[in-house]
């Protein structure tokens, strides 16, 4: 099990340990500045993050033996001269990262391979550790693409890559807005998947359309790859045939909205989410802070609730702000408004490690 | 030469030292700079080579406005300064 999380915030990057029973905050860098995500690879201990500097645009370092290096930023190849394309809202959509909003490492079987997504919806790939990175051409150009939207941004963003475990050229991704897309060669070539999924956002020729869903956060069991789970804008979906067909889940505990799921590594039918009131509120429900789990593929949901705030509870988690560690044992998520906490069973009981960081972009185990 | 100032707040970031380049529109002289330091580009330019949206460069104390060629003409008595707009967080 993981005794390491790392903590992405607006104002820095925190590392916390647990140090025999207790968690606790021991080490902050980039103290500051808006870290969005980062993630350690687990085939050799690197980690990736990923800065916003906002004037000085998209960072990403990686850490070394001392400290971190600025490395390569994915960045767009030049816009072909006279093309004309717009964003939903008219205005020239941006061929230039906007903001890194995946990072998910290759395979075992290709060291130095990373995904990384983006707004405006580019997904990049580097086979060097993230020395050099290269568009995935194929996705970017690919004719539909340009159906993409914003769904929690302004622009279409690129949020989760899952690489099948049994086949490192087997990759999915997920959108907002642009639905789940499969490679099964490596990017070479992409196609839509996610049918079964349902928008009532948009108006009626469109609300199964695989291309309008909004999906949060698409995850893959480790040991039943077939069995995605999807934490959509308008609920939860399920798959059993690795993200061909979804199916909803009526209900969930207060809600099915919500942005994070985390699926069990050994487990596929055991998902945690956390709740919130949809979509014109975006709280938790009657001021209460929980997670949901099941453990029957949706059939059946617990809410958790022992040591998470009970009242007067306002935390947004977002879809990288919820870890489950390799093991499948310990849990820890942070919120818009600061908290962290952690669990070591599963989700039964709760610990609040701190209520006072910046707000929490992306916990991940490390 | 054209002088070149960056702003203080990209220092902690990537040094930018105060220098004197050649060009004689502000495209050629921020090229001047950028390759001989090159991870300062990325802080300045988005990836179309435009200047990034919240960052703003003078001329002599008249703001750039055509932020996407850069070709404002800069004399060889030229400053330039790389700064941020107060806009953009």
């Amino acid at each position: 099990m993981s005794d390491t999380l790392l903590v992405s915030t607006r104002k820095g990057l925190f590392t916390v340990l647990r140090d025999g029973t207790r968690w606790d905050i021991a080490k902050a860098d980039f103290l500051g500045d808006n870290v969005t995500l980062t993630v350690m690879d687990p085939r050799d201990g690197r980690r990736y993050a990923a800065l916003d500097h906002g004037h000085f645009g998209v960072k990403l370092h990686r850490s070394t033996a001392t400290g971190w290096e600025e490395i390569a930023t994915p960045a767009y190849p030049e816009k072909p001269a006279g093309l004309e394309e717009n964003d939903m809202w008219g205005r020239p959509l941006p061929w230039s990262t906007v903001r890194i909003w995946a990072l998910t490492p290759g395979g075992t079987e290709e060291p130095g391979t990373i995904w990384c997504g983006t707004l405006p919806g580019g997904l990049f790939k580097s086979t060097d550790h993230g020395e050099s990175w290269s568009l995935v051409r194929a996705l970017w150009d690919h004719p539909k693409r340009p159906q993409w939207m914003g769904g929690g941004a302004d622009l279409p963003g690129l949020h989760s890559v899952c690489v099948d475990p049994r086949n490192s050229r087997h990759v999915s991704i997920a959108v907002s807005t642009g639905g789940v897309w499969h490679t099964a060669d490596g990017g070479e070539t992409w196609s839509q998947r996610g049918e079964g999924m349902r928008a009532d956002h948009v108006p009626p020729e469109l609300t199964h359309d695989p291309i309008a869903q909004d999906v949060h956060c698409l995850v893959q069991c480790q040991a039943a790859p077939e069995r995605m789970w999807v934490q959509h804008h308008n609920g939860i979906f399920v798959s059993s045939d690795a993200g061909r067909s979804f199916t909803e889940i009526p209900s969930a505990g207060p809600s099915t909205f919500g942005f994070p799921v985390a699926v069990h590594p050994e487990e596929p039918d055991t998902a945690w989410f956390v709740p919130e009131i949809k979509d014109e509120k975006r709280i938790p429900c009657d001021g209460r802070l929980v997670v949901t789990r099941t453990r029957d593929g949706g059939k059946s949901f617990e809410v958790l609730t022992r040591g998470l705030p009970d009242r007067h509870a306002y935390d947004v988690v977002y879809r990288h702000a919820l870890a489950l560690d390799p093991a499948g044992e310990r849990l820890a998520f942070g919120s818009t408004t600061g908290g962290l906490w952690v669990s070591e069973n599963q989700g039964d009981a709760w610990t609040c490690v701190t209520h006072t960081l910046p707000p929490v972009y992306a916990v991940r185990f490390g | 030469m054209p002088r070149v100032i960056f702003t203080q707040n990209i220092q902690r970031h990537v040094a930018c030292p105060e220098t004197m380049v050649a060009g004689s529109t502000v495209r050629e002289a921020l090229e001047a700079v950028f390759s001989e330091n090159p991870q300062a580009r990325g802080y300045v330019l988005d990836d179309q080579g435009a200047l990034r949206r919240h960052m703003a460069v003078f001329v002599d104390g008249i703001l750039v406005r055509d932020r996407t060629t850069l070709a404002e003409p800069v004399a060889p008595a030229s400053t330039i300064h790389v700064f941020q707009a107060l806009s953009g967080g």
